[in-house]
């Protein structure tokens, strides 16, 4: 670990201030994804501006219905409190289905949608990694990629975002609000995260100096058919292989909205209007489903050992979108897939 | 009188340990301790030709980076670095011994600062230039270099030859990657530095005498300036048998720094200690149509350094379990540039069985019998390999009782024959054996006059529950409530035992116990019969027992004397005997436990997700000391035998030589959720003929056979035979 300088910032403009003055400095939340980095010498910040005690903790509703959720909301709170359980269930399945009870206890939500990548070279600062450290390389491309992307990946790295938050974020349409040196802004949360181009070492379009205050749910919370199924290498605390985030409303047996967001394939939670717009009108039925999986997956592309994922991403998609409309969403807590 | 033995006991030191009160290695304190923190080499062969330690001590609070060009003098000779369980062939590893790399991960420096932060701050400050040499880390690209290490064996039949004629044979190759033992406590050593050049090393550990003697020979001590404690171990399972690179390292910094060292291996440091193995073992069976064997073939193909021939059995366990009038098993090694493996619970038996026992379910199939009937068909009364009786064997008990709890006779043998919902249900079963060996141990007992006994013994209790049976059976012998005995383990300075594994140590400790107290047994009868009066005046020693804290005639408990009382007359205060256990060498028996695995599980048809829902685990061990601990013993394993089977693995990336999955996020094995029923029967097995209280030991039968059991379920839920373990979601879809 570097040696830091540690401040603890008193308000969000102070943070904003902070951040500026120190360009290797970085925001410090719930610590879980940070301070493992800094372990491995992955992330050397000269300074951590400790923004956990600010009061971004609220969870409120806005003027059309939907909810705003502060930023250091802790992943555990946020998955039981009573607003999100009734109206967004798909978003509390998705935080419960990631990491473990303790670390959900001290992780937040800004922190959770910038978390790194766990790929495997990012880690280990032994090996060629332009994520890590830019035009060095990219190891996984020819070597252990079992658990890497298949969707949107680039010549310069083949990452997933591991977050199960922002599968169901995305879904949902959820939005980002930014405060920043030239003030605030919103960005939704599927241009949040970038695809990883020639420059992976950008994970996000969040820019340098700027904090997530908040992020906001719209005020569809598809709250009757939705599910979160995540496959993964073992039943529980493990990263996902694939998991799907799908939400449905019906009339009858027919498609009135659709939404629906793969993790663990690509660089950003995984969603294609197209995929939602085929489904719109249609029966609620595995035939129609697996038309979307196959519309979502268009363009999927494999390494030497990651092309299961392929096939195994169409099947979950279908098994979540038959969950969703049976009104039989996955439990996090049973130790079966429904 | 057995009022403790064969109980379920709880762990007389369960109160300490949840309540933190018993210390592990690194969690002793002592007066101006410094904290050493390892330099790990970053290419896995060649030399280093710088190592620049100079921006490292200019950070404040470092006193010191020892290196192979810095530090005090360790010894010269191979056989100086040889510890108990050294492999025979080989020169050990020595850490910070010269410029070579032998392995990634290996210790190349220790920085030693004023706090542990600052050491490990300071290490990202050492700067290290290697020449790197040509390497080589795959098995399986190597395969064609294996070379047999092993004593020739002398091959029964021709087995080749009854292969080819044989009406059925069945022959594959499965293949264990390595896995790490992942110990939930760190490896550590404190080492305490008490002047004059002598040291107090508390050390995590499976063996106190062995890194003592080992310390003393590397580092030219004599043995009284080195003592080892270890009172408790949080899990070790083999990882522990050889002294490893931490307790060399304190050890150098206290000596070199004539202060007190503590050195804590990360987690990603410990993948740099030995592991279970990769192995490719190759089994070839072949067989007459009404079952009965005609062949057995086993060759293993397994990893190892360059620099030592770890070499276990793997492939012995066929030739003596089934009949069979061919037989011929062979090990090879390859040397790769990894780090030494070493023994991992069930060391041989765990991998080779579980390729042995797939094998053998593949054969059923071949054969289309029900895979109990063929191993009832081959099983044998005698070792085969040796063509000896057992002291017992009750395997074929464990057959029927693990069938009958798990419900066998409700097979439908067709694969994908059985459904629940979208889920496949696949039942499969294996046999497990392990070996009942025995080793000298010694024990002291102080009995005091107020009826209260001290025990004490070098032997550790890495988890296993050995200070439990220890005073369980010292409770029964010398006829005391529990309560009132303590027992002190794990000190070098206490009298001999040998490391902690091969489940040896439950026979072997309650034997030495049972020889001490037998002695202050016969002291107290001669006080007691010395008395004016003595109420036992007249009865034969030898119907004379302790019990209810008295001296007492075994048919008519009322003509009894307090050992208070006993020991008042014979004007002692205390009586201490110190006992080696006695074992009479008896060649003319084979020594094993057995069990028979039944595992259930239920595969998601289109998900490929596995979730092995039922496992019951029938074992005959002899007897059992402790229901409570024992089971614990069972359980363990099988949730071992579950990670084995679908989790666990140590990957790597061969152009680098780097474990690429050094944590436990990334190296899985099961978690709560991953386990669900288990079952554990002990299937009665009395045996007068291994020791007098017909114990075998339990730490690792439980392992043996539960990723076969698994393994061939998963065949009969989805009709695929995955040979290459762990068995993961993706070889099921492929
Ligand atoms: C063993 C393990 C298993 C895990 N398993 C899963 C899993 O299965 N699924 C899953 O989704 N996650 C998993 N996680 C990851 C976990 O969800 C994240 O570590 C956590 O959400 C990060 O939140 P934090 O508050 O601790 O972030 P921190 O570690 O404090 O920060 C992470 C990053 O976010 C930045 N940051 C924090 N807050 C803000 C803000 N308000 N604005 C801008 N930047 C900010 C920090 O600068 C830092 O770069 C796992 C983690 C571990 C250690
Ligand atoms: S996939 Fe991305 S994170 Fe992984 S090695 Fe390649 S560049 Fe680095």
């Amino acid at each position: 670990m570097n040696n830091f300088q540690y401040s603890r910032a008193s308000d969000v403009a102070d943070a904003i201030r902070l951040l500026a003055a120190d360009p290797a400095a970085k925001l410090i939340a719930g610590g879980t994804n940070l301070i493992d980095l800094m372990k491995e010498n992955v992330e050397r910040p000269s300074r951590l501006v400790d923004i956990s005690r600010l009061p971004l903790r609220d969870i409120e509703e806005t003027a059309d219905g939907g909810l705003r959720i502060g930023a250091l909301v802790p992943n555990s709170d946020l998955a039981y409190h009573p607003l999100i359980e009734q109206r967004y269930p798909l978003l509390a399945s998705a935080i419960l289905a990631g990491a473990s009870a303790q670390l959900r206890n001290m992780a937040s939500v800004g922190g959770n949608l910038m978390q790194r990548t766990r790929c495997a070279y990012f880690y280990d600062t032994t090996t060629p990694c332009n994520k890590r450290s830019p035009d060095t390389g990219c190891s996984a491309i020819d070597g252990l990629n079992r658990n890497h992307a298949i969707l949107g990946t680039s010549r310069s790295c083949i990452a997933t975002n591991p977050s199960d938050m922002s599968v169901a974020l995305a879904a949902l349409g959820a939005l980002v609000h930014i405060a920043g040196g030239n003030g605030e802004r919103t960005v939704a949360l599927t241009d949040f995260h970038r695809l990883p181009d020639d420059k992976p070492h950008v994970d996000t379009n969040l820019g340098s100096g700027e904090i997530i205050t908040a992020i906001e749910l719209p005020p569809r919370g598809f709250a009757r058919n939705y599910s979160y199924l995540k496959v993964r290498d073992r039943l529980s605390y493990a990263f996902a292989l694939v998991s799907v985030a799908a939400a449905l409303e019906l009339e009858g047996n027919a498609i009135g909205e659709a939404r629906l967001a793969l993790g663990g394939v690509a660089h950003k939670p995984w969603r294609k209007l197209d995929a939602e717009a085929a489904l719109r009108g249609q029966a609620a039925t595995p035939d129609h489903f697996g038309r979307a999986a196959d519309l979502l997956l268009q363009g999927a592309s494999a390494r030497s050992q990651n092309g299961f994922k392929i096939e195994l991403a169409r099947r979950a998609v279908v098994r979540t979108l038959m969950q969703a409309a049976n009104a039989t969403p996955q439990s996090q807590a049973h130790k079966k897939i429904a | 009188m057995n009022a403790y033995v064969g109980t379920a006991t709880s762990r007389v030191d369960g109160r300490a340990k949840v309540t933190g009160a018993a210390k592990y290695a690194g969690e002793f304190a002592a007066d101006l301790l410094l904290h050493g923190f390892v330099v790990a080499a970053t290419i896995p062969r060649g030399r280093i030709v710088r190592l620049d330690t100079s921006e490292a001590l200019k950070v404040k609070g470092v006193v010191d980076v020892l290196t192979h060009a810095h530090r005090p003098p360790l010894a010269e000779q191979d056989e100086a670095w040889k510890d108990e369980v050294a492999p025979e062939q080989g020169s050990p590893f020595r850490p910070l011994y010269d410029n070579s790399v032998k392995f990634n991960g290996q210790p190349i420096a220790l920085v030693v600062a004023e706090d542990w932060e600052t050491a490990k701050f300071a290490a990202t400050r050492i700067r290290v230039e290697y020449e790197e040499e040509a390497f080589a880390t795959d098995l399986e690209s190597e395969r064609a270099k294996a070379a047999k290490v092993d004593q020739p064996h002398k091959p029964r039949g021709d087995a080749s030859a009854a292969l080819t004629r044989a009406a059925v044979h069945h022959e594959a190759d499965y293949v264990i990657p390595s896995e790490h033992h992942n110990p939930m406590e760190l490896y550590a050593t404190t080492a305490v530095w008490d002047g004059n050049g002598k040291l107090t090393v508390y050390d995590k550990t499976q063996g106190v005498q062995n890194v003592q003697k080992f310390l003393c020979s590397v580092f030219v001590r004599k043995p009284d300036e080195i003592r080892v404690i270890s009172p408790y171990v949080g899990g070790a399972f083999g990882s522990g048998l050889r002294p490893q690179h931490q307790v060399v390292l304190a050890t150098l910094g206290a000596l070199a720094l004539k202060r007190s060292v503590r050195v804590v291996l990360t987690r990603h440091q410990m993948y740099g200690l030995g592991y279970r193995p990769m192995t490719i073992e190759h089994v070839a069976l072949g067989a007459n149509r009404d079952g009965t064997l005609e062949a057995v073939m086993h060759e293993a193909i397994a990893v190892t350094s360059r620099f030592e021939n770890f070499a276990r059995n793997d492939t012995g366990w066929g030739e003596q379990l089934y009949k069979s009038p061919n037989s011929r098993l062979s090990h090879k090694l390859v040397h790769l540039d990894v780090a030494t493996p070493c023994d991992m619970r069930a060391p041989g038996a765990a991998s080779g069985v579980c390729a042995l026992e797939c094998a053998m379910d593949e054969l059923a199939v071949a054969l289309k019998l029900d895979p109990i009937e063929l191993r009832l068909k081959c099983y044998s009364d005698r070792d085969q390999s040796e063509n000896l009786p057992y002291t017992s064997k009750q395997l074929r008990a464990c057959y029927a009782r693990g069938a009958e709890a798990f419900g066998w006779s409700r097979r439908d043998p067709a694969p994908r024959s059985m459904r629940d919902g979208k889920d496949l249900i696949g039942w499969g079963m294996a046999t497990g054996v392990w070996e009942a060996l025995q080793m000298p141990v010694a024990v002291r007992i102080v009995l005091t006059a107020n009826g209260h006994a001290k025990v004490s013994c070098a032997a550790s209790d890495i988890g296993t529950g050995t200070y439990t049976i220890v005073a369980q059976v010292a409770a029964d012998a010398l006829g005391l409530p529990i309560e009132n005995i303590s027992v002190k383990l794990a000190d070098s300075s206490l009298p001999q035992a040998p490391v902690e594994g091969g489940s040896w140590m439950a026979a072997s400790s309650a034997h030495a116990v049972l020889g001490a107290a037998e002695e202050i047994r016969q002291e107290l009868v001669r006080h007691v019969q010395a008395m004016p009066a003595s109420p036992l005046s007249g009865v034969d020693a030898a119907d004379i027992i302790l019990v209810d804290g008295t001296v007492a005639e075994a048919g008519d408990r009322s003509r009894a004397v307090s050992i208070a009382d006993a020991m008042r007359h014979g004007q002692v205060e205390r009586i201490e005997k110190e006992k080696l256990n006695e074992f009479p060498e008896d060649k003319s028996h084979a020594r094993n436990t057995h069990s028979a695995v039944f595992a259930e599980v239920k595969v998601d048809e289109e998900l490929g997700v596995i979730r092995v829902t039922r496992v019951v685990s029938a074992v005959a061990a002899g007897r059992i000391l402790n229901t409570k601990t024992g089971r614990s013993q069972i359980m363990g394993s099988v949730v071992w035998g579950i990670g084995m089977a679908l989790h666990e693995e140590t990957v790597m990336d061969h152009r680098f030589g780097r474990i690429m999955n050094a944590n436990i996020a990334e190296y899985h094995i099961p978690v709560n959720a991953d386990v669900h029923h288990i079952d554990v029967i002990f299937v009665d097995e009395p045996d007068d003929r291994i020791n007098k209280m017909g114990i075998k030991g339990l730490g690792e039968i439980g392992i043996v056979g539960v990723p076969a059991a698994i393994a061939n379920a998963v065949y009969h839920a989805t009709g695929k035979r995955i040979r290459r373990f762990p068995i993961t979601l993706d070889k099921l879809l492929n």
